[in-house]
């Protein structure tokens, strides 16, 4: 069983980021769950959602307290919240984020994983670039596909069109994309 | 030896009969195919203003649907005294589920015939539904349900039998009891006799605040303004309300015999406007035939005698006479006065 | 068909093909979601001949179904918590009167305090209404449960409550496979109904009852309730004879033919554990679980046999009779009345706190050693409980108890911070 711990503010998507990862694994013939943290969600509020993926019925019905992989649709939490509490050293981390590691002040934190699985990207201004709006659940999707390689771009988009229509789909489905290819790129670039 | 004038029938009165009036116009209660939907041999006390309010209402609305109809009512003395099992007296079909409910019951009623109506490829169904309460389950314990029937504007007559406090348990105050009145929990002691002034609220205009289709007050001393305007809101689909008034000799210590003519000053006075509204916009009102002093009314009830003794309460007499005065006026019931109340929000649909 | 949606929407779609009449509708999370799907159906004429019903109030909901089940209409609403106990004279009423009513309550916790979350105070506040109540284990079984209850309930002509936990259940996403509706059609009928109000046959319903009739109706309540001990396995068996899955039922045993430890829940948390007993027996651990699926009717006779082997119960529920202790565990003491077995009550998951694989581990190492108390709390802040009667013991004016509680819990965070 592969589990997911999104990270993010009311009004980002983080749920239905959730929703949207458990679909494309579900497409994939996978078992998924993806739930919410269950607050009261309000716009700017910290915001947890949580995605299962297995290839047998999931009963668990716990929070995701030792994630494999950490999404945080947004930095400023990291602050706040001990975000990376219980994840492994194999983990994979998907940070949105225009800074480096480093200028984040993270790049010692990050030498406790594994370089090709802790990327950043900048998934604000993919969604504005694409959507024309502050929604960067779906390019953390694009990016998480490629990090992970736990499901694929295609399944990510099938997804997409499964939650939106029209020109929201097709300007998600383009930043997903992008992320995608960004986060392959970084991944490579770490391995050399 | 001159021709002595017969007069058969003053106008504005029935007091002749239906006999030389033409049939269409004769009154449902006096035609030998009147349906009996509250029959006889029910509990009701003797003068019983409910009882006979609620007689003619039903019938007139089974006469003006065909007689297909349902009923839904609130708890109450009308439901105790009609039923229990299985002495109901109800010859149509009826259901009581709870006190404060029964204008919700009656929108699940009219939403169902109205499921089975598109089913058998009618646009509209041909059973209708009336719920009826007590004041205490239509102004207090029902209101909500009540208003929420309104603002929907759902397919129900409602008809509220007011008497003016809860006399099936015993005669306790209701928001439509009026003031000065002693009941079991205003009761006339101390400075401040019987209930408070400046409480209570008028459901009339309430509902006509929705905006709903039709609004009518009726009193059961014209009962053939009663059957008329039964008639009328049955021609009319939407959220309507009926209030009538009807007196209880129980809980106001009146005589039996004079439920009908306390009804009529109750409206001669001024202090029970009868009216008709449509879409929150005053119609029509009946006209104080011979206005008459509150004291006439007053006095005839026990419930109002801490006004009238050893060192009576002209000041509250005063108050009272107030308050119909400025009724004749709002309503416009005098001579050819117009009303002055209403809602004009809502457009006619 | 398989899909991949939320729990809500899965019922929502669930309640659609069993063809409602009349739905009346009011928001109170978490199960708002179910009727708002259900507007949008009818409105879109994915459900047809059918009222949707915007009313203002749970009482009204109620009382609105009440009219139109007894004018024959299949109908249903949800509710939750505040909103269940808001409508509960009309409850009363409604399974009183005989009517087949369906409805969701989205388990989540009575306050005050106030609390959005989940567990299950609000449908077991409601245990002796007269209602049939089923809980879901998953948001499959919970889509499956509304199909099968509408035809329970017009069987029997006795409302039916369908209690599945909020937002764990209801906002998850997990893989449903909807039914189609020559499936559902084929397993249920059109509602037939035993009473209606009928011009063409005036009967009337709901008038007053005394003391020479009233026990009997009561007995017959309860009679009617004995019945669907035996028509709720048979119509999971009809169901899966068209269905092809397990759904409903009495009870559900898991590992427990052989266990001497035997846990008993009701709803999602027996998937966690599930999960708790696979670990618990790889370490070869004699330990198993039986989930309630019924929980009105209760299933004695069912559960009597069930734990016919067992040494000691552990009752995790998510309730609390406050006085007294477990709500589920005093049933389940009444149904092993005479038999000597030890029966823990470990009250878990209120108002939403996680019920996670290491505690239930905790607790039921802790029981099979016959080392917990009879009523234990799991995870209980027992620091800020004693510092909060102590409060109490030294100062009149001590102040909202939920107030000083996270207050309490505030500092203590900072001085681990």
């Amino acid at each position: 069983m592969f589990q997911v711990r999104i990270h993010g503010r009311g009004g980002q998507g983080v749920v239905t980021g959730a929703e949207m990862l458990s679909i494309a694994a579900f497409l994939e013939g996978r078992h998924a769950q993806a739930f919410p943290s269950f607050g009261s969600e309000r716009t700017g509020a910290p915001v947890v959602a949580f995605c299962r993926i297995a290839d047998k019925e999931i009963r668990l019905r716990e929070p995701v307290m030792e994630p494999d992989a950490l999404i945080i649709q947004d930095a400023t939490l990291l602050a706040q919240i001990d975000v990376f509490a219980g994840l492994s050293e194999n983990g994979y981390v998907v940070l949105n984020t225009n800074h480096t590691l480093e200028e984040m002040g993270l790049a010692e934190f990050a030498q406790r994983f594994r370089a090709e699985r802790v990327i950043t990207v900048s998934a604000t201004d993919l969604s504005l670039k694409h959507v024309g709006r502050n929604a960067p659940n779906v390019p953390m999707l694009g990016a998480f596909a490629a990090v992970s390689g736990l499901i694929s771009l295609d399944s990510v988009a099938a997804a997409i069109r499964d939650k939106f229509s029209g020109k929201v789909a097709e300007g998600n489905i383009a930043a997903a994309t992008e992320a995608y290819n960004i986060a392959k790129a970084r991944m490579e670039a770490a391995h050399a | 030896m001159g021709h002595q004038e017969i007069k058969f029938y003053q106008t504005g009165t029935f007091t002749v009969g239906n006999r030389l009036l033409p049939p269409e116009q004769r009154s449902v209660q006096s035609d030998i195919e009147r349906t009996n939907s509250l029959n006889s041999g029910h509990r009701a006390c003797q003068g019983c203003g409910e009882a006979l309010g609620a007689r003619y209402a039903i019938d007139a609305a089974m006469r003006a649907t065909n007689n297909q109809l349902v009923a839904v009512n609130a708890t109450g003395c009308l439901e105790v005294f009609s039923t229990p099992y299985p002495e109901t007296s109800w010859q149509i079909p009826w259901i009581h589920s709870l006190f404060g409910n029964a204008a919700a019951v009656a929108t699940g009623v009219a939403a169902a015939n109205k499921v089975k109506a598109l089913k058998a490829g009618k646009a509209l169904p041909e059973t209708r539904v009336i719920a009826q309460g007590g004041d205490g389950g239509t102004t207090d314990i029902g209101f909500g349900c009540l208003s929420g029937m309104f603002e929907r504007n759902d397919d129900v007559l409602y008809i509220c039998y007011d008497n003016q406090a809860y006399m099936n348990t015993g005669v306790q105050r209701s928001s439509a009891t009026p003031p000065a009145a002693r009941t079991a929990t205003t009761m006339p002691v101390g400075e401040h006799p019987g209930n408070e002034w400046g409480q209570g609220k008028n459901v009339p205009l309430i509902a006509m605040a929705h905006g709903i289709p039709y609004v009518a007050t009726a009193s059961v001393s014209d009962l053939r303004d009663l059957e008329y305007k039964v008639k009328k809101a049955m021609s009319m689909r939407g959220a309507r309300y009926i209030h009538i008034f009807v007196p209880c000799p129980l809980g106001w210590g009146s005589a039996s015999h004079d439920t009908i003519k306390l009804a009529r000053l109750a409206k001669e006075t001024g202090l029970f406007p009868v009216f008709e509204a449509e879409y929150g916009e005053v119609t029509n009102v009946s006209k104080i035939r011979q206005k008459q002093p509150v004291e006439e009314y007053l006095r005839l009830q026990r419930r109002f005698a801490h006004l009238f003794g050893k060192k009576p309460r002209l000041d509250e007499i005063e108050r009272f006479q107030h308050m119909a005065d400025q009724n004749i006026r709002k309503f416009g019931l005098l001579g050819d006065d117009k009303a002055t109340v209403g809602y004009y929000g809502a457009e006619h649909e | 068909m398989l899909k991949q949606c939320e729990g809500s929407h899965a019922v929502a779609e669930a309640v659609a093909l069993s063809r409602p009449e009349v739905i009346c509708a009011y928001p109170i999370s978490p199960q708002t979601h179910i009727v708002e799907g259900l507007g949008e159906m009818v409105k879109k004429g994915d459900i047809k001949d059918c009222e949707y019903i915007n009313v203002e109030s749970e009482f009204a909901a109620m009382s609105v179904a009440i009219g139109s089940s007894a004018a024959g209409a299949r109908t249903y609403t949800a509710t939750a918590s505040q909103g269940l106990l808001f409508m509960v004279e009309a409850v009363y009423n409604a399974s009183g009167l005989g009517l087949p009513i369906v409805m969701t309550v989205a388990n989540r916790a009575i306050g005050a305090p106030i609390n959005i979350w989940n567990d299950h105070s609000d449908s077991m506040s409601q245990r002796d209404c007269g209602w049939i109540q089923i809980f879901a284990e998953t948001n499959q079984e919970a889509a499956d449960l509304h199909i099968q209850a509408f035809k329970l309930a017009e069987e029997l002509s006795l409302p039916v409550m369908v209690c599945m936990d909020g937002f764990i259940l209801t906002h998850a996403y997990e893989r449903v496979d909807m039914p189609t509706q020559e499936q559902v059609d084929a397993f249920l009928p059109p509602y037939s109904p035993r009473q209606i109000l009928d011009p063409a046959a005036p009967v009337s319903i709901g008038a007053m009852v005394g003391p020479e009739a009233f026990s009997e109706v009561r007995y017959l309540a309860h009679a009617k309730q004995m019945q669907a001990l035996e028509l709720i396995p048979k119509i999971s068996a009809q169901f899966k004879e068209i269905f092809g899955r397990d759904s409903g039922g009495l009870v559900r045993p898991y590992m427990l033919e052989d266990a001497e430890t035997v846990v008993i829940a009701l709803g999602s948390v027996l998937g966690t554990i599930k999960d708790t007993i696979d670990e618990m027996r790889a370490d070869g651990i004699s330990i198993g679980v039986l989930g309630i699926n019924s929980f009105r009717p209760f299933p004695v006779s069912a559960i009597r046999r069930s734990l016919s082997h067992a040494k000691r119960i552990i009752v995790l529920e998510k309730s609390l009779a406050v006085g007294i202790g477990g709500i589920v565990a005093t049933d389940v003491r009444m149904a092993l009345d005479g038999l000597d077995k030890r029966i823990y009550t470990v009250v878990a998951g209120l108002g939403g706190r996680n019920i996670t694989r290491s505690s239930l581990h905790r607790v039921f190492r802790l029981a099979m050693h016959d080392q917990l108390e009879a009523l234990h709390f799991l995870d209980l802040e027992w620091s800020i409980v004693n510092k909060e009667l102590d409060r109490e013991r030294t100062t009149r004016r001590s102040g909202p108890i939920a107030e000083n509680i996270l207050r309490d819990l505030g500092q203590a965070k900072s001085n681990v911070g």
